[in-house]
């Protein structure tokens, strides 16, 4: 009877969880390309263009112009708001709100497999948004180095390790209201707010730069600038930067897994 | 019977300080139809989930075509379907798309899958909403799709937890219709209920569970024969005055029960105790003779009814 293809499901079950959400989002295809594009271009109007006018009759930030040095900040933020968004939701939802993550765990699926795809999802929602950011960033002419391709990865990686972060918490998480209020109050804004985007982090008192430290947009932002205009990183920085994001994704990954197995086992 | 496909020994499962699962011994063979009958908190929805390898034992062993679902998880839920007791399906998708999804994650093929939907749609008499989101179904359309949607892989044991539970009378019967066209192709099933008529429609043999523990095992028939008598009368003299008729009716009856609302009188022929009641000049508000049913032997064995 039986013709499931168990060595298939070993691979690339993740990949099929994906495969899922992928077609879960599709539904909403026209909402997530229409808010791909229109929240760059309000930001950079607004403040890009509003207030940098001011800024750059005062000289510029970094010696760029301001729509330069808040261009790679936007796009990292965009990248975790987004990859964050879209493991947050997916988990409630897999969880409590339709229990889809128990219907998945019946199947020879494992539940690393379950939290690895739907972080591959939000990743795959990530690069779509990201590259739509660049691309309205490019236009705006806010990019100015030969290597500003490379702030989509950078952003990739920002919204990888505040996404595998996510996966951990929002897994954990019994009432999603508070969770809600928790993340987006305590921890999103502050973190917009803080991480040396609107000014360098170095304009902030000393015990205020602690908050960029940890803040994964910091590092992400950091490393954009980098790579968008001559912005000087020394090679542990750049390399600290790099460390950071990928420990996040790393451990956020690895909580993740453990979390669900002990969720679904129930 | 032949092929043995489950085999547990001993099985048991703790929460801290409570026993979900007591030490169960049961076989389930092949193609059989087996039943778990007992009230909420029995142990049975526990017991089925580690039968699908979804929950760890405490102890005991356990083995699912020849494995141990500790050790082989992924390989013997590629075997099962499972149809839990609340509904899974992805609200945002369409009949169809539920089925393709959960298709894949047995790791099937896209055109083994669409070759099977239309099969599995007609089966559960969904064919006009394979494009309506499942947000859209009635409850008992849902629990059609949850279970065709376990039969995509072609499971060789199809595992249904209080499968009617929450549907209307009509919807049940359906349903039941279903599962008796799989029982036919020789599907062997594992159903969990608190119904006593769904698990004598459905079920060759069954344990009777209760506070973890199997409480007997037999065929539904035989479970009456041996904990009840083949009538029962059912009278009622109104609230106030069941309780001070019980004395006077025990001699009667083969054995008696007091419920809050009426008496059951256990006989070989109800007819003819209710006319010896009568001619004893005892005049019930209402009697009403039956056959005995599983939610006798239920109450035999545990003195407390199925759904409390």
């Amino acid at each position: 009877m039986m013709s499931a293809n168990i060595r298939k499901v070993s691979r690339f079950g993740s990949f099929h969880v994906a495969e899922a959400r992928i077609r879960n989002m599709l539904k909403w295809a026209g909402i997530i390309l229409f808010a791909a594009v229109i929240n760059p271009t309000l930001y950079l109007v607004s403040i890009g263009i509003g207030v940098g006018s001011l800024i750059d009759a005062n000289n510029g930030v970094n010696g760029v112009s301001y729509l330069t040095f808040l261009a790679p900040a936007l796009l990292a933020s965009a990248a975790i708001q987004g990859s964050s968004d879209e493991v947050i939701f997916p988990v409630m939802d897999g969880f409590k709100w339709n229990r889809t993550f128990f219907g998945m765990r019946s199947t020879p699926l494992t539940a690393r497999q379950i939290s690895l795809g739907i972080f591959l999802a939000a990743m795959a929602r990530a690069i779509v948004s990201i590259v739509i950011y660049w691309i309205v960033l490019y236009l705006f002419g806010a990019l100015e180095s030969d290597t500003a391709w490379l702030a989509m990865p950078a952003a990739l990686l920002a919204g990888a390790s505040m996404a595998a972060v996510m996966l951990a918490l929002a897994a954990k998480i019994e009432n999603e209201n508070f969770f809600f209020t928790l993340v987006g109050r305590f921890i999103m804004i502050p973190m917009f707010l803080f991480s040396g985007t609107f000014y360098p982090l170095t304009q902030m008192p000393i015990f205020l730069q602690f908050f960029g430290w940890i803040s994964p947009l910091w590092h992400a932002t950091e490393l954009g600038r980098y790579l968008t205009y001559d912005y000087p990183l020394s090679g542990l920085q750049l390399f600290t930067h790099l460390g950071v994001l990928s420990t996040m994704v790393a451990v956020g990954l690895f909580l993740s897994a453990r979390v669900f197995a002990k969720r679904l086992e129930k | 019977m032949s092929e043995k496909l489950i085999v547990a020994r001993g099985l048991t499962k703790t929460y801290g300080d409570f026993i979900a699962v007591d030490g169960i011994d049961f076989d389930v063979a092949k193609g059989e139809s087996f039943g778990f009958l007992g009230p909420n908190g029995a142990g049975k929805s526990t017991t089925m989930r580690i039968i699908g390898a979804t929950s760890v034992r405490t102890s005991g062993t356990l083995t699912i075509l020849g494995k141990d679902p500790e050790v082989h998880g992924p390989q013997i839920r590629a075997h099962l379907g499972v149809v839990p007791q609340q509904d899974n399906l992805d609200n945002e998708l369409t009949v169809s798309e539920n089925i393709f999804i959960y298709g894949r994650y047995f790791g099937l093929s896209s055109s083994f899958i669409n070759r099977k939907i239309p099969e599995l749609l007609e089966f559960a008499q969904l064919e006009e909403k394979k494009d309506t989101k499942v947000e859209a179904l009635s409850g008992g359309m849902k629990r059609r799709l949850t279970i065709a949607r376990s039969l995509v892989s072609e499971p060789d044991i199809l595992m249904l937890d209080e499968p009617t539970t929450g549907l209307d009378p009509q919807a049940r019967h359906i349903l039941w219709d279903r599962l008796f066209r799989l029982k036919e192709q020789g599907v062997t099933l594992l159903i969990t209920t608190h119904y006593m008529d769904e698990a004598e429609q459905l079920c060759d043999r069954l344990i009777v569970m209760d506070k973890g523990k199997i409480m007997a095992e037999d065929s539904p028939a035989q479970l009456i024969k041996d904990y009840s008598t083949k009538e029962v009368l059912e009278v009622r003299f109104g609230s106030d005055r069941n309780q001070e008729m019980v004395d006077v009716l025990r001699p009667l009856a083969d054995r008696i029960e007091v419920l809050p609302d009426r008496i059951l009188l256990y006989a070989t022929d109800g007819e003819q105790l209710l006319e010896q009641i009568t001619a004893k000049g005892i005049h019930p508000n209402t009697s009403l003779v039956r056959r005995s049913s599983l939610e006798d032997v239920f109450l035999r064995l545990t003195g407390r009814s199925l759904v409390e």
